[in-house]
């Protein structure tokens, strides 16, 4: 695995990897000193095109707890927002030694091409592409789901997977990276996915995706559901017609109190709440439910970190580095060799 | 300019010997003076005289009409880093062209008199190909008002062909005036279907790739409902209306329909979309963004299908060069366009012939004898006949070649046939009796006489 750029084409074996060695780095994070010395020297480029602090800072915690130095380059107030190039900002980049860049940018499909192209000799990290994935996302949410599942089972996280959950996701799919990646990564953990949305945000093509569609988030949570997940509703969604109003989308598709309530009633005393964050309270999700000991939205940012410890490191260290001339999309048979000794 | 005319050398005879005519029988084709002298099956045995002539040996070789394309951007003038009229038309020679369509989107846009006269005065200075200018439809391709089209039409590049083409003529009254005004002087509209709210920020053919992609979809019924639309006003107010670049099933469908009830419709096919599917876009690469886009292999099936059975009339390559630094780049960013001169025919050959559906007289038809009437082209399209103009093409059809864009004459880099291996070869263009292509490069261009002007190449 020489990028990380979508969960489309990551395999079981590889998604493994990633989970189990973040659990490793989630124990790294409760010891008194939150440092490993494993990327020393090594140069981690946060390349942003949009804004998105969170997901910056967390990525900045977790090459800074390997001891790698870190790079922010926001493309807002640079020479980016003069004009500058996809491709003079890559190779910029590639001149000042970068290892791996961390690029979150508006158009779908930049980090394949930066992956694809002479550009910059890195690895790459996708940290969300416009409405086409959002990798790390959705490994962090199967990393909190498997935490849990495994719990559930009474067995330790390590080495298993999502065989059986149910997950139903619910909100704006058609314009989701983080419901694509959600997609393909729990298909391919054994997870059972639902995609709950009205009509107007689903892709035309999503017949053809692993996974039930509905439009009805009621019928979904009585057939059960083990993890829900809700997406944010963007604001300008709200004024081009994909529902009538906030009002009535939060009626048929937000998890509300009263969907809240009906988790008891229907017996699902173990169903997890998630949310991507940022949550609009009150719209996708109430007060109560986001509040609620269900939720996992804190500990989804939390092992948001260990995640992305476990990426750049497996990308970095360089016994995995394969040459540049290799093939940029995850290989299926890649071998972590260097996890058999630790 | 005078000089150069004394340089010209439009006056040689060749002697085109046993070339398969139009794929059938091999004859003999004698070249002299801008037409065909004779053609015969041992013209050296029969005594007309061909001694002085230049003997071009073409056992092996088809001879078909010099191609005629319907959609051409030569990007001049205003956006001489992506073509020129010289290197675009130089292209075309070296494809088996002898005339060129100019698209009207240039900068200006060719929108009055001045333009049109402009390209075409830069096409003769060429004397590659015929440069035949389309004017637009609307001023400033705005949509707005009609532009002076009878300004145009009797200018000296006797335009026949409308068309805003990159942005579809979407106001429907605006089309029924356009429409009906060009029956004036026997123009037509080429149309640009694409409904444009159904495709604002589209990216790719909408369905199961750009789901996955994340990439906003242009969807099938964008195309289909504005030629739905112009073919039931084509037939009310009956007049003349041509379709750009058919992409999707459906559309062939709606046109099959027009035709069989008699409206007076004609349509074109790109070579990309009888080949290439979405799937390409995986690779986010945007050498395969174009407008149409890249549908799926149904719908290219289709296409095949009605360009094989005539629903679709013609191959229009829809040549749309770009300056590399707007290809690389995200694909959202990137331009979209395609390169389709130099690799039109070899794409043809693939799909419609080496297939079984075409054979060369049908590729006669639809690359030539079609799109030489749409555009109302007097000399061009004709049958390879004596006594008619020498717009003559030598085709080697075993010969096998890999696309490599850096050796194109064409400016634009950004062919999607790249590293592909493609059959059919142009060994020779005769344009006007004078060899611009021979031993499968540039040889010089036509020198067209002084009094050009007032010999224009249309019907009227």
């Amino acid at each position: 695995m020489r990028h990380l750029l979508s969960t489309e084409d990551l395999s079981l074996q590889n998604a493994i990897r990633i989970l189990d060695t973040a659990e490793e780095m989630a124990a790294v994070g409760e010891r008194e000193v939150k440092k490993l010395p494993a990327l020393r020297g090594r140069t981690v480029v946060n390349l942003f095109f949009e804004d998105s602090t969170r997901t910056r800072i967390s990525f900045e915690a977790a090459a800074k707890r390997l001891s790698a130095d870190v790079i922010n380059f926001a493309a807002k107030g640079s020479s980016v927002s003069k004009g500058e190039s996809l491709k003079d900002t890559a190779q910029t980049l590639a001149a000042m030694g970068a290892d791996a860049v961390v690029i979150r940018h508006w158009a779908s499909g930049a980090p394949h091409r930066l992956a694809a192209t002479d550009w910059i000799d890195a690895a790459v990290i996708n940290a969300g592409d416009g409405t086409h994935e959002h990798p790390t996302q959705a490994l962090l949410d199967a990393f909190t789901m498997r935490r849990h599942w495994a719990k559930l089972a009474g067995i330790p996280s390590t080495g298993a997977d999502l065989q059986g959950m149910r997950v139903a996701i619910a909100g704006d799919v058609l314009h989701s990276r983080v419901a694509r990646s959600n997609v393909w990564l729990l298909r391919t953990l054994g997870a059972e996915v639902t995609l709950v949305a009205p009509p107007t945000l689903l892709p035309i093509g999503v017949e053809k995706w692993p996974c039930t569609v509905s439009f009805d988030l009621d019928e979904t949570l009585a057939k059960g559901v083990d993890a829900m997940m809700m997406l944010r509703v963007q604001g300008e969604r709200m004024n081009a017609s994909f529902f009538p109003t906030t009002r009535e989308y939060s009626r048929r598709w937000g998890f509300d109190d009263n969907r809240l309530r009906a988790l008891d009633t229907l017996g699902l005393k173990d169903t997890i709440i998630m949310h991507p964050g940022p949550m609009n309270r009150g719209l996708e999700i109430s007060s109560a439910a986001a509040d609620s000991p269900r939720s996992t939205v804190l500990a989804q940012v939390r092992n948001g970190v260990s995640i992305r410890m476990a990426a750049l490191y497996l990308l970095l260290s360089g016994e995995t580095r394969e040459p540049a001339a290799s093939s940029h999309a995850a290989n299926p048979n890649a071998t972590y060799s260097h996890q058999e000794s630790h | 300019m005078a000089e150069q005319q004394q340089h010209a050398s439009n006056s040689g005879a060749y002697l085109i010997r046993g070339a398969a005519i139009l794929g059938g029988a091999a004859e003999d084709l004698l070249i002299r003076d801008g037409i065909i002298a004779a053609r015969g099956p041992h013209l050296d045995a029969d005594g007309v005289g061909v001694g002085d002539a230049t003997v071009i040996e073409a056992a092996g070789l088809v001879a078909l009409p010099g191609m005629v394309d319907i959609h051409t951007h030569l990007r001049e003038p205003g956006r001489e880093d992506a073509e020129t009229v010289e290197t675009g038309t130089r292209a075309a020679a070296l494809g088996g062209y002898t005339a060129v369509h100019a698209m009207a989107n240039s900068t200006p846009v060719a929108d009055t008199a001045g333009v049109v006269e402009q390209v075409l005065t830069l096409g003769r200075a060429a004397g590659w190909v015929d440069v035949r200018p389309v004017g637009a439809v609307t001023v400033g391709l705005a949509g707005e008002q009609l532009a002076e089209l009878g300004a145009m039409a009797d200018s000296r590049a006797r335009v026949r062909v409308f068309s805003d083409d990159g942005i579809c003529v979407h106001d429907p009254v605006l089309m029924r005036r356009a429409l009906e005004y060009v029956k004036a002087f026997d123009g037509v509209v080429a149309q640009h279907a694409q409904e444009p709210r159904l495709t604002a920020g589209a990216q790719m053919n909408e369905g199961e790739v750009s789901a996955v992609l994340g990439l906003a979809g242009w969807p099938a019924v964008a195309e289909e409902s504005i030629i739905a639309r112009d073919v039931l006003l084509a037939q009310h107010v009956g007049s003349r209306l041509h379709v750009c670049h058919v992409s999707t099933a459906g559309s062939v469908e709606i046109i099959r329909w027009a035709k069989s009830r008699g409206v007076n419709v004609t349509a074109e096919v790109t070579p990309h979309h009888l080949w290439l599917t979405d799937e390409l876009a995986r690779s986010y690469d945007p050498v395969y963004k174009v407008n149409p886009p890249l549908r799926t292999d149904a719908d290219v099936q289709a296409l095949r299908a009605a360009l094989a059975d005539g629903t679709i009339d013609v191959v229009g390559t829809d040549h749309a060069p770009h300056p590399s630094e707007h290809k690389e780049c995200e694909w959202a960013q990137a331009a979209m366009g395609m390169t389709g001169l130099e690799t039109a025919l070899s794409v043809v050959q693939h799909t419609m012939i080496e297939t079984g559906l075409m054979g060369w007289a049908d590729f006669a038809r639809v690359t030539s004898t079609a799109p030489a009437g749409i555009g109302r082209l007097q000399d061009q399209g004709r049958p390879l006949e004596a006594g008619e103009p020498a717009n003559v093409i030598l085709v080697d059809p075993a010969a096998r070649w890999t696309v490599d864009p850096s050796k194109m004459a064409t400016m634009g880099r950004n062919s999607p046939f790249a590293g592909r291996e493609l059959p059919g070869r142009v060994v020779a263009t005769f344009f006007k009796g004078h060899p611009t292509v021979l031993d499968g490069t540039l040889n010089t261009p036509y020198r067209w006489p002084d009094d050009a002007a007032d010999a224009p190449a249309v019907r009227s």
